[in-house]
């Protein structure tokens, strides 16, 4: 049964993850059933193509640097100093890990967007009636990636700080080192691989990144938004061209990232998570502490704008510098209208289906490839974690291209326009989402347990239920979690897959602010933070607790 | 070299204390051992002299300067660490010159310190060496290298050999002690084994519940032990329920398990006491003397030890492996030595 089950899920595997992708491929080379370079040549020669892709580099760069400035600056500072109110500090600044991408950007927007809540301030004050700026372009979405993707280093660095082995630093000191040769000899080398990691996602994500630049890019275009604009125009085979160049930018990334931070060195002591220092004299502490929570509080004023307008009533915030009426109806619009529901249900049932799905296809491709050593373990790995690599714009498009024409021999299907592409493609993004924390939770369980259970007599199946299965409840739930999360808040899979049947909350909330309902788009923006932090609190203690 | 002195030292964590006004007087080229059962404050005592804790109340001061408030960068202790806490991402050489950075030596200089650092503790020719490769031996003797190559005023050693084999453990300890008296540099090292103690120390700190107990030559500790605890500690001793008989000078004359000896200790005529007996405080004879049977027996080579039940209690002595079997009718007669008597601690 064994023997069977393992080449099957890779079959599927490479029917939903791979094949998708080689059709990609073949459509940007093929035209009308022959072999052409007409797209790719048309790629090239258009500066404007290119000009998308340079951005796209540029942007990535930026977001690394900035973000990874921040992250780990952040991270040093809550771990290794000492302020009041440093664990609040260090949690919320967790928090943007979690938003769905384009919860943070419509965040953004009303803050310090052209009718945001800086912008009325300032305008109600000087008493001018035109914004005092525009706030898109490149600077625009940097400023948005730097303040969001900071979260990824942030979040590897404290997590390789917490076992960080406080007598090195000792050492260190007492062979007369200061604070900052510390920081610089000891410290900072040792965090290399955390960095690395955390450059490698923050990379990932912005060249993957399409909700910042698609509301604020303006003719700052990059790669996804430049798919999508081209395949709306018509040029779907231009549209393969530029997607194999934006599968081709994360790869190089993966492989670059690999390259610096393959060498993972660890402390060699046991691991204690070193004590903040009570060192500082209290008026020290207390400028760390202003610092600290200074910055966080600037992180966090786009949640806090979005949570003020969401309560605003529609029009009592036009000219004034406050808003001049409260309300909590933005939120009861969402249940109580049926055309505000609705999406909002399609995104529960779709994320819900999806997650669940894809739970039980990562579990039994985790347990086929318990095995790290069998070739074929690795290829299910890999075909687990590939979705993770590839930016979503490049699913949906491979997805489309995949399920538009019946060919059965293939595992080709029309399935665009119907209901079911879009949890389809949600799916395939859970993939990686559950697929790899639990792959990596069933080969740390004690094959010894399996085996004790076996000597008493149990069969495969209740070994599964009873052992393996409980023991990895906390990590998978976890992971569902947050692909749950994922599927609910998706919008650069949607907007390019979804149906009249299928309309998302993110296109609702972006139809809300396009119809002027500001405050039920922020009601539907704070109850996907919500239900998004829950997600993450659940997923955090299923790591702490495995 | 240096002097290490400690004046009514105090620590709380929260609301443990974990050292109590601990005073410590430490000679030049002395080797002091900081003793005691796990929580006995040892190892902060050890950190409060490093500067790595801020001590709440006391002095500290090397050379008779006051260092209380210096950071630990100032202070020019040599640590090892229990874990020896090497720089995973340095080679061994690299470790080594860490902390000759200060001195500003040009870079033959440096080279040459690094050398005869790594030659003193056996490791020439290592300078390239991954750290991460070395055998726990070699990495302890990494870490001795570099906290002694940027010649420090004192030597601090965390529990050094608590992470080696037993097999290896008594041979390092060997050279650990050569090296030590060679240089002839103040040490204070901290451990939980007496026999490392009595094997390297000049001195021995008792540390209690984050009291100084005694402090005193090994001979000292155990011959003349200060207090209950002291006694009880150092070497093997049984302990009985007895009652003071009389007095023989500065001895007590002790009545325990239905016979009465002599005993060091002070405490009131009839009044209650424990009694403790060492190994060799009590030998087999023929008749008379303190009546048991042997309950236990265990082989030790050259001689063993049997653990004798009595009217109240049990006695563990020494003998020749032969002297007795197990459930043998044994008659047991004082040696003139090695009996303690305090009264009762307070319940």
């Amino acid at each position: 049964m064994r023997r069977i089950a393992a080449p099957l899920l890779l079959l599927i595997l490479v029917w939903l993850v791979a094949e998708p992708m080689v059709l990609v491929g073949l459509d940007a080379v093929r035209s009308g059933g022959t072999w052409t370079l007409h797209a790719v040549r048309a790629f090239v020669v258009e500066p404007n193509e290119w000009r998308a892709a340079l951005n796209s580099v540029a942007l990535a760069i930026a977001s690394v640097v900035l973000g990874g400035v921040f992250g780990v600056s952040l991270a040093l500072l809550t771990r290794l100093a000492e302020f009041p109110g440093r664990r609040i500090v260090s949690a919320l600044l967790a928090l943007p890990a979690v938003l769905p991408p384009l919860v943070g950007v419509v965040a953004f927007l009303f803050l310090y967007g052209e009718s945001g809540v800086i912008a009325r301030m300032v305008m109600a004050v000087t008493g001018a009636d035109v914004a005092p700026w525009r706030f898109d372009g490149a600077g625009a979405v940097v400023l948005i990636h730097a303040t969001t993707m900071y979260v990824y280093s942030y979040l590897l660095v404290r997590g390789a700080l917490a076992t960080f082995d406080p007598s090195l630093i000792e050492a260190a000191t007492a062979l007369g080192a200061g604070r900052w040769r510390v920081l610089r000899t000891i410290v900072l080398p040792l965090l290399r691989p955390a960095i690395a990691n955390g450059a490698l996602l923050t990379a990932l994500s912005s060249l993957a990144s399409f909700s910042a630049p698609y509301v604020f890019g303006g003719g700052f275009r990059v790669l996804p938004t430049q798919i999508v604009s081209t395949r709306l125009n018509g040029d779907l085979s231009i549209a393969m061209v530029e997607t194999l160049a934006l599968v081709a930018l994360s790869l190089i990334t993966l492989v670059m990232a690999s390259r610096i931070g393959g060498v993972g060195t660890r402390g060699a002591g046991k691991g204690i998570a070193p004590a903040p220092r009570r060192r500082g004299s209290r008026q020290s502490r207390l400028v760390i502490g202003a610092a600290a929570w200074a910055i966080t509080g600037w992180l966090l004023l786009p949640h806090i704008a979005l949570l003020v307008v969401s309560v605003v009533r529609k029009g009592a915030w036009n000219t004034t510098a406050l808003p001049t009426a409260w309300t909590i109806g933005n939120y009861l619009t969402l249940i109580t209208d049926p055309v505000r529901w609705r999406p909002f249900a399609t995104s529960l049932w779709m994320a819900g289906l999806s997650a669940g799905v894809a739970a039980i296809l990562a579990v039994a491709v985790a347990v086929a490839a318990r095995d790290p050593r069998r070739a074929l373990s690795r290829w299910l790995e890999g075909g687990l974690a590939l979705p993770w690599a590839v930016p979503g714009t490049v699913y949906a498009i491979a997805l489309a291209t995949m399920f538009s024409v019946t060919q059965p021999g293939a595992g080709r299907f029309v399935l665009i326009g119907t209901l079911w592409l879009l949890p389809l493609a949600y799916l395939i993004r859970s993939l990686p989402v559950i697929g790899r924390p639990v792959v990596a939770a069933i080969r740390g369980l004690d094959a010894a347990l399996d085996e004790a259970a076996a000597s008493l007599g149990a069969g495969r199946w209740r070994v599964f239920a009873t052992v393996t299965l409980p023991l990895l409840g906390p990590v998978l739930a976890g992971a569902i979690a947050l692909a749950f999360v994922t599927g609910l808040g998706d919008f650069m899979t949607s907007i390019i897959l979804y149906t009249y049947d299928t309309r998302p909350v993110s296109l609702e909330i972006l139809g809300a602010i396009r119809q002027g309902d500001l405050g039920v788009a922020a009601a539907y923006g704070v109850v996907l933070t919500v239900i998004s932090s829950g997600a993450f609190l659940l997923a955090e203690r299923g790591r702490s607790g495995a | 070299m240096s002097t290490v002195r400690l004046e009514r030292i105090a620590k709380r964590f929260g609301t443990t204390t974990v050292v109590s006004d601990v005073s410590l007087d430490i000679a030049e080229g002395e080797l002091v051992a900081l003793l005691g059962p796990s929580g006995s404050g040892k190892t902060t005592l050890l950190r409060l002299i490093a500067g790595f804790e801020a001590a709440d109340r006391g002095r500290i001061l090397l050379d008779g300067g006051d260092v209380t408030s210096r950071p630990a960068l100032d202070r020019r202790c040599g640590m090892v660490f229990q874990h020896y806490a090497l720089f995973p991402h340095m080679a061994v050489g690299e470790n080594v010159a860490y902390g000759l950075a200060h001195e500003r030596l040009g870079r033959a200089d440096r080279d040459a310190r690094v050398t005869a650092a790594l030659a003193m503790v056996d490791l020439a020719g290592f300078e390239t060496r991954a750290v991460t490769a070395l055998s726990g031996g070699q990495q302890q003797r990494v870490a001795l290298a570099r906290a002694l190559a940027p010649r420090p005023r004192v030597l601090l050693l965390d529990e050094p050999l608590s992470n080696l084999d037993p097999s290896l453990r008594e041979r390092t300890r060997r050279e650990l002690r050569d090296l030590v008296r060679r240089i002839g540099i103040t040490t204070v090292l901290v451990t939980h084994e007496q026999e490392e103690a009595f094997d390297l120390a000049d001195r021995i700190a008792l540390l209690h519940l984050g009291r100084l107990e005694q402090i005193g030559a090994p001979e000292t500790l155990y011959n003349e032990p200060a207090t209950d605890f002291v006694a009880g500690f150092v070497g093997r001793s049984s302990r009985l329920n007895g009652t003071v008989a009389g007095r023989d000078g500065d001895a007590l004359r002790v009545r325990v398990a239905g016979v009465e000896i002599g005993a060091r200790g002070a405490a009131d005529l009839n009044s209650d006491v424990v009694v403790l007996l060492r190994p060799d405080a009590l030998r087999f004879a023929g008749a008379g003397g303190i009546t048991g049977t042997v309950t236990h027996r265990r082989f030790a080579g050259a001689n063993a030890f049997f653990l004798v039940a009595v009217e109240d209690g049990e006695i563990e002595i020494a003998g020749a492996p032969d002297a007795a079997r197990l459930g043998d009718v044994v008659h047991l007669q004082p040696t003139g030595a090695g009996v303690y008597a305090w009264p009762p601690p307070p319940s």
